[in-house]
């Protein structure tokens, strides 16, 4: 396994020689830009301007008021906002990735408050309005790697989970933290049957406590949007993406490893674990590597990389686990 | 049926079996193929291949239902041959985007997952279909041993659907419209045999 040097913070393990200096990249985009812009106004179609346009404009305009973070990842360019929205698993919504924008919209997002509960001193209940001001909010890009075999680069809001774990109060038997995502059957009529509602994913302690594990309240400096998992989620960059539950309600802690939504559907496909590894294939397809959205086809494929490329922040979670056994 | 009517009825089935590809070129070209071009690219090859074989596979029903749609014969190697086209292009989305050329990763991949298994078999039961289309093989082979031939192919859908089943994840039911479809056909074949023998015994009792 690849143990990367403890000093490694950029949130990134490629090498800074591989990484694009920002004028370039800035000039590469112009230049393609340009030629795109070129190529749309031969055809009469706008998309390639929806392509370029968000990078610039919606992290600036965002309402919310962040501060910038060590724990970013640099050197990625970001997917656009447009895709970040339209292109989402939240099947709560529906099954098809262009469900959860269509139908997200009648997700109530106030008031939203987040329980806490299990092996804690006392429960208590945290307001969403308390949880926007726990911390000073982060800009952080994470690259997001799906099961399924496509990946994003997110500029994701929030801070540390940690931060709120800390005034939890868990006690010292708590080994689990469970996430349960708002179920209500009368609004989320599109969840199919079969699968064991509310959504539930959960961590290992350590996991959860690890700084890059971020409670996410926003997106492209906003705040999030409802297919997107508002107003409240996890993000787990080191683990597919179907770890990190969308809309909490409920945080508990536990001595036992929680059920969790995708391993109760398919145990052999989804494990506990999940973590980003090109080594260990889904039964179904190749992980060794994914197709990042938003880029042609011809120029999709990426190699995957080890922990999504956080091994420098987690493998020493993992120090002699027999990660094909926990996969 | 006219020869105009014919050569129109051609133009315009020939039109509709090319929309699919022409929606992919237009797409490539002008970057509107969704937020995962790779996955717009293979799913809808795969789709429409599905789809054109289930329609080559309703004339026989429909023609035992009326004598009147027996033309319905002109297009059927139309329609199979396109079938064979988009199952093709789908097989090169799979060799080109998924595999990138590597002959390593695509024999582990049609040895390891079922999925890929079974579509590779149902594109390879279509070769010779496709190759003995001609009006000069089926002289060659005879219309017995052609007719026997051409039984593959219901072999190759059925591979078919089982290879869009194994695809999707459990719990998902897109491939069921497809297959209660051609799960209906299979069940009219007999059915209207049944229903042409009765008729006959009727006729021939009065």
């Amino acid at each position: 396994m690849l143990i990367r040097k403890p000093d490694a913070v950029s949130g990134s393990n490629i090498p800074s020689s591989e990484i694009t200096p920002k004028e370039k990249w800035l000039s590469r985009r112009s230049l393609l830009t340009g030629a795109a812009a070129a190529g749309a106004m031969a055809f009469g179609v706008e998309r390639v301007a929806d392509v370029f346009a968000p990078q610039g404009t919606a992290l600036a305009a965002g309402k919310l008021e962040t501060v910038k973070s060590p724990l970013t990842t640099t050197g990625e360019e970001l997917t656009t906002l447009k895709d970040i929205t339209s292109y989402n698993n939240f099947y709560e919504f529906g099954t098809d990735k262009s469900d959860p924008a269509k139908n997200a919209g009648v997700l109530p997002t106030r008031p939203w408050a987040i329980q806490v509960t299990g092996l804690v001193k006392a429960p208590k209940t945290f307001d969403i309005d308390a949880l926007l001001k726990l911390r000073p909010l982060e800009d952080r890009v994470y690259r997001f790697r799906c099961v399924e075999g496509w990946s994003m680069v997110i500029p994701w809001v929030g801070y540390s989970l940690s931060e709120l774990i800390k005034q939890c109060d868990p006690l010292s038997n708590a080994k689990y933290v469970q996430f349960l995502s708002y179920y209500s059957g009368k609004v989320e009529k599109w969840a199919p049957f079969g699968y064991s509602w509310p959504y539930s994913e959960g961590l290992r302690m350590d996991e959860a406590m690890n700084p890059l594990t971020l409670l996410t309240l926003g997106l492209y400096g906003d705040e999030l949007p409802k297919q997107d998992g508002a107003p409240v989620r996890l993000i787990v960059p080191w683990k597919y993406g179907f770890k990190s539950a969308k809309s909490i309600v409920q945080i508990k802690f536990t001595d036992k490893q929680p059920r969790t939504t995708w391993n109760d559907q398919a145990s052999n496909e989804y494990g506990f674990y999940s973590n980003v590894n090109p080594n260990v294939d889904h039964p179904r397809w190749s992980q060794k590597s994914e197709r990042r959205i938003g880029q042609p086809f011809f120029a999709q494929r990426h190699p995957t990389l080890m922990f999504n490329g956080y091994g420098g922040q987690v493998a020493s979670l993992y120090n002699g686990m027999d990660l094909k056994k926990y996969y | 049926m006219n020869k105009t009517t014919l050569i129109l009825l051609k133009v315009l089935v020939w039109a509709a079996c090319l929309y699919p590809a022409a929606v992919l070129v237009y797409g490539a070209v002008t970057g509107n193929l969704g937020p995962d071009p790779t996955k717009t690219i293979t799913f809808s090859t795969g789709l429409a291949a599905l789809r054109l074989l289930v329609i080559s596979l309703a004339i026989t029903p429909l023609r035992k239902f009326s004598p009147r749609l027996s033309w319905l014969i002109k297009f059927r190697r139309l329609l199979g041959l396109f079938a064979f086209f988009y199952a093709s292009l789908h097989l090169m989305a799979y060799v080109g985007l998924y595999s990138y050329f590597d002959p390593n990763a695509m024999v582990q991949d049609i040895l390891k997952r079922r999925f890929i298994t079974v579509g590779v078999l149902a594109w390879l039961l279509m070769v010779p279909l496709a190759l003995t289309s001609t009006t000069g093989w089926i002289k060659r082979l005879g219309g017995k041993n052609w007719n026997r031939l051409h039984k593959l192919v219901y072999a190759s859908v059925c591979l078919g659907l089982l290879h869009y089943w194994w695809q999707v994840k459990s719990g998902v039911t897109t491939p069921l419209g497809i297959t209660l479809v051609m799960a209906a056909l299979f069940v009219a074949r007999p059915l209207l045999d049944w229903w042409k023998a009765r008729k006959t015994a009727a006729l021939r009792a009065a």
